[in-house]
């Protein structure tokens, strides 16, 4: 299929034509935003008009209502918890996507893996004894993070994007068979719908009372100790199960198209 | 009364400009993975300006200290929580966007926008 | 301090121009990583630290590991297929 000299002319002049357009367009969107931030309120002083009632609300009852210390935990899993729910939800569902696009059903990616995967680090020495001993720092690191999560920075994302790297480490460094000893396609599947569940479940009673929280079941603790905030902390660890499956899920396709 | 912020509001300014650095890059690269980078960098250009305006001069972080809740201690957690929400959901955005890439380079054998178009140009006649 | 937070963010700027002008993939994607981690430091002094950790581990860690490992997948097809080319 060769193009004649008519429509190279012209695919010429719309590569032009994009081009400037293009521009134009880039330098526009430039200047009406520059435009915008010159005339909003100055940064970093307080009475700004994000600075209403709802924040005053959040840090002075946050403590009381919900037991944790770290209020963006407060907001994003006790106010806020079916946005995260929803969240949550859209990890999922982009895994599920990735899910659909490359896992490699005729094995023709796998087969070629296979042929390259004499390239493959695993046999090093260094790398495997260094990986020995990171991966379990990263481990307790990664559950330091979420399970502090309504303490101090941190919570479930972090937390379980740390575990799933530390998962992708140890599958790189001790190879396919070792990592599918614990972590395969059948935990794999009920470990993700059990965290998912959960979360819905526990979640789903602020649904039926019609936004009003219930008085809580699980008393909330004296504030900065481990078992406090109620459900902050069991949600703050299906999040985590979640991210890591999708994190390692994620890993495993991009690699050879199949966990 | 209009007033201006010129320099005061530098964060907000850096934002606008790594935003329209990765529009650009957008716009301008044909390459597909190089436009899922410019994406990124709109993201986090957008997270900054939004982080930027929970801030508040000489307040802490939005963990209490013991005994201490009075609002004007504190920065506005709202930002933060939205923030959070918008990096995960960049990440499952990348993920699938690069799925998609990749399943383009199995059929065309290119990351070039203009190459796959004119491969696909026989396939709707 | 001010002037700190204004160099970090006139690297951030070079950083996005960096990926944008450079011709190698995986170095657009290095430039990238170092790009989200300085964005972590930012908003340490932003604070924000809940969203530093996130960006850290995520932005900078898992993205990384996805690009590289599609740039992998892509060199892989590469050597297996015949006549394709990743401009």
């Amino acid at each position: 299929m060769e193009l004649n000299p008519v429509e190279i002319r012209l695919l010429r002049r719309f590569r032009k034509m994009y081009m400037v357009t293009a521009f134009l367009v880039s330098l526009a969107m430039t200047a009406v935003l520059l435009l915008t931030v010159f005339n909003l309120p100055a940064f970093g002083k307080a009475g700004n008009p994000a600075e209403n009632e709802v924040i005053g609300r959040y840090i002075e009852k946050g403590l009381e209502e919900t037991g944790a210390v770290n209020i963006v935990a407060a907001v994003i899993l006790d106010y806020r918890a079916f946005d995260t729910l929803g969240e949550t939800l859209v990890l999922f569902t982009a895994l599920v996507a990735v899910l659909m696009l490359l896992k490699d059903e005729a094995g023709v990616f796998n087969r070629r893996y296979r042929e390259r995967s004499k390239f493959e680090p695993e046999k090093d020495q260094i790398f495997r004894s260094v990986a020995g001993m990171l991966i379990p720092c990263l481990l307790v690191f990664s559950i330091y993070i979420i399970v502090n999560g309504h303490l101090s920075a941190g919570g479930g994302f972090a937390g379980g994007a740390i575990l799933g790297a530390t998962l992708v480490l140890y599958n790189i460094a001790y190879g396919l068979e070792k990592a599918r000893g614990f972590i395969n396609e059948k935990n794999f599947l009920r470990f993700i719908t059990a965290a998912l569940l959960f979360y819905s479940v526990v979640k789903g009673y602020s649904f039926f009372t019609g936004g009003n929280h219930l008085p809580s079941v699980i008393p909330l603790g004296f504030p900065g100790s481990i078992f406090s905030g109620g459900l902050i902390l069991p949600l703050n660890i299906t999040v985590g199960i979640v991210v890591a499956c999708v994190v390692y899920g994620a890993f495993c396709l991009f690699n050879r198209g199949g966990l | 009364m209009m007033e201006f912020h010129l320099f005061t509001n530098y964060v907000e300014i850096a934002a606008v400009i790594l935003f329209s650095i990765g529009f650009s890059t957008l716009l301008f690269h044909q390459n597909l993975m190089k436009k899922i980078i410019g994406f990124n960098i709109m993201d986090t250009a957008i997270f900054l300006f939004l982080a930027a305006k929970g801030y508040i001069a000489g307040r802490m972080a939005p963990i209490l200290v013991e005994g201490a809740n009075d609002p004007s201690l504190y920065i506005n957690p709202v930002p933060s929580a939205l923030v959070l929400t918008g990096i995960v959901v960049s990440v499952s955005v990348t993920a699938f966007a690069l799925a998609l890439v990749l399943r383009l380079y199995e059929r065309y054998g290119t990351l070039h926008l203009d190459e796959i178009l004119y491969l696909t140009r026989g396939e709707h006649d | 301090m001010i002037i700190f937070e204004g160099l970090l963010l006139i690297f951030l700027i070079v950083c996005a121009v960096a990926v944008a002008l450079t011709r190698q993939l995986w170095q657009a994607i290095i430039i990238f990583m170092s790009y989200s981690l300085v964005m972590s430091v930012v908003w340490v002094f932003l604070q924000a630290p809940d969203l530093a950790v996130t960006e850290a581990a995520v932005g900078a860690g898992i993205t990384s590991i996805l690009f590289f490992l599609a740039l992998k997948r892509i060199n892989a097809m590469q050597t297996g297929k015949k006549g394709g080319k990743g401009k």
